[in-house]
């Protein structure tokens, strides 16, 4: 058995402070349609079947409250929502509250249908620390297949329940879990002419949702993304007559606007090692791609003329940029070496492609098309081809990979309705609302928490 | 107001009162039913005068209300162009000329796309609209000391709607004085 005695927490739970947002409603949308449109190949809509597994996890906290069961529904929203499994209503249970201590009467599980069941205890210690033991069961070969002990705050509860989703996941789908993860965006609310707009934190989950205090209160913050180690976000801030891009450190709430630029600056993007910066500098009419050594401070110019070029992505090992041009007449996907020349499109389809971004392996590349009035999200190969659209509406973009690189997060617009945040997995199979009370867009996933 | 109700029951009245007048001579007038009154006409709009080509009364000559309401401070662009339509110039001469009589005035020209482009693209392409401009106005006469441009991308629409003619409205370039109005 596994044992995890101390779970380091990341310090930034703590240096994020801000008004707290109403809670979320945890319910999720119904699934939507799959994909219509493929541009070439097909989505792959494998009928997976979701895994019937119980979640089974009792205890109290210290003053004797139902933490066990909050923890279960947490890890069965998790578990859900990813479209592998399918939780058990713990109604249908016919052995209660099994002792995580001995083996489950695993023939009362089997009659429920359950093929897998977690089960586990949650306590308060003497020190005041939570504690959650849990086992992840085989129902039919009757196997233990995980055993753990996760210890934390008892504040930090929501967090053992996402690691605890994450183990689960793991073990049975062989991929890297992606519960115990955070969602920056911008929260959004007034009527479009009038819009403001703040920088905005919560769990994967729509848990714990809270305005993160910027630079100068500025009411219009958008595009914010994570630097790999998650402890910075880079943004933009538009004003009456400035557009600035600022790095945002979540450790020390320290914020500091990216060198002294004329023009506007927007769309930042950090390199996979956190060493640099790309964004797009607008000067004269013309857009162009920079770069910034972020220890110098050096800006380096990667693309030149009278085109637009915006949206940089680095790819997984640093080496390559996508980016977003019309030099070719309509907005595509191009890619450069990362120190800028031999720069070559990668779309071809009808209609525009724009805001491409690497996968974290760095095979694939996620963009947002426009064509025929209708706005998608598609994945292609890293050097294009292969490009499928996996979600279609009036308007939405912005997408951002899940960590495990399995599902992208994006915004979605109803005709003159509010933004809100969605996410669908990279075979185009589970698409969902990722729940917030009010509107959202520009999502940026964080990479696992530490 | 007079509601079109207590007009029909005034003239109802006055056709009773009138009926009853014309009766009096007579020792014992025969009340007719009265007819119900025919409905009143609707209200006909009443034709304005055309608008004075001169500045309107009370605007002071140089001031921001001058230029908005006398020039005009808002063009308008095709969907992803920033070509300055025939619509436009004549707009942007009378702000060049306007400008050149006041020297003084400073600007900040701001260009703005309609929600149909990704947040990043339509930075840049509000940002190029807004230079159009600017580079209408300088080769007018206008020092480009005194321009300075932004793009607010679609995040400044100035119509809530979503449709064609939203669309068409929120591709604009907005021309703001700065300083020196009076």
């Amino acid at each position: 058995m596994r044992l995890i005695n101390k779970m380091p927490f990341s310090q930034i739970l703590a240096a994020v402070t801000g008004a707290l947002l109403l809670m979320c409603v945890p319910a999720f949308a119904p699934n939507y349609a799959y994909a219509q449109d493929e541009l070439t190949g097909t989505v792959d809509q494998g009928n997976i079947q979701p895994l019937p597994i119980a979640i089974a996890i009792g205890g109290n906290d210290a003053s004797g409250g139902d933490l066990g069961n909050k923890i279960s529904k947490v890890v069965m929203n998790d578990l859900e929502s990813s479209g592998y499994f399918a939780p058990i209503n713990p109604a249908a249970f016919i052995q209660q509250n099994p002792d995580v201590s001995v083996q489950p009467e695993f023939a009362a599980w089997k009659t429920i249908n359950a093929q897998y069941l977690s089960n586990g205890r949650a306590f308060v210690d003497s020190d005041g620390r939570l504690q959650v033991d849990f086992r992840l069961w085989d129902i039919f070969s009757q196997n233990q297949l995980l055993g753990q002990s996760l210890t934390a705050t008892p504040e930090n509860w929501r967090r053992i329940a996402h690691k605890i989703a994450d183990a689960i996941y793991e073990k049975l789908t062989g991929q890297e879990g992606y519960f115990d993860t955070r969602i920056v965006f911008v929260a959004e609310s007034g009527y479009k002419t009038a819009r403001i707009k703040h920088l905005a934190i919560m769990d994967q989950d729509g848990a714990n949702p809270s305005y993160l205090p910027v630079a100068g209160n500025n009411t219009k913050v958008m595009t914010p993304r994570f630097s790999a180690d998650s402890q910075e976000i880079a943004y933009m801030a538009l004003t009456a007559d400035s557009a600035r891009i600022y790095i945002y450190n979540l450790e020390t709430g320290r914020q500091e606007a990216v060198g002294q630029i004329k023009g506007m600056a927007f769309a930042p993007r950090f390199s996979p090692d956190g060493s640099k910066l790309a964004f797009s500098v607008s000067q004269g009419g013309a857009t162009n791609i920079y770069v910034m050594d972020l220890r110098t401070r050096s800006m380096t110019k990667l693309t030149s003329g009278g085109f637009i070029n915006t949206s940089p992505s680095f790819s997984a090992d640093g080496s390559t940029i996508a980016f977003t041009s019309d030099r070719g007449g309509s907005p595509q996907i191009y890619l450069m070496n990362a120190s800028g020349g031999n720069v070559r499109r990668i779309t071809f389809g009808g209609g525009s492609y724009s805001t491409p971004v690497f996968s974290p392996k760095g095979d694939q590349i996620a963009f947002t098309k426009q064509s025929g009035g209708r706005f998608s999200i598609g994945v292609m190969d890293a050097g294009g081809g292969n490009a499928k659209l996996l979600t279609s509406s009036y308007l939405e973009e912005g997408p951002t990979w899940a960590p495990n690189g399995r599902y992208i997060m994006f915004f979605r617009e109803s005709q003159g309705g509010n933004p809100s945040l969605w996410m669908v997995e990279v075979t185009g199979r589970v698409e969902r609302a990722v729940p917030y009370p009010g509107g959202a867009s520009d999502p940026a996933w964080s990479p696992r928490l530490k | 107001m007079v509601s079109t109700k207590s007009v029909a029951k005034f003239a109802v009245m006055a056709l009773v009162m009138a009926s009853m007048a014309a009766c009096t001579s007579k020792p014992k007038p025969v009340i007719e039913p009265t007819p119900a009154p025919a409905p009143e006409p609707a209200p006909q709009p009443v034709p304005q005068p055309p608008v004075a080509e001169a500045p309107l009364p009370g605007i002071v000559p140089g001031s921001q209300q001058d230029f908005v309401v006398n020039v005009g401070d808002r063009v308008y662009f095709d969907t992803d162009s920033s070509d300055i339509r025939s619509d436009a110039q004549g707009i942007l001469a009378a702000q060049a000329a306007w400008l050149v009589r006041y020297p003084q005035v400073n600007i900040r020209i701001e260009g703005n796309a309609d929600e149909r482009g990704t947040r990043e693209y339509n930075f840049a392409l509000g940002a190029r609209r807004a230079q159009a401009v600017s580079d209408f106005l300088a080769g007018k006469g206008v020092a480009a000391s005194r321009i300075s441009t932004i793009s607010y991308g679609k995040e400044s629409p100035i119509d809530n709607g979503s449709g064609e003619d939203a669309w068409a409205k929120n591709r604009n370039a907005h021309t703001t004085l700065t300083s020196g109005a009076q």
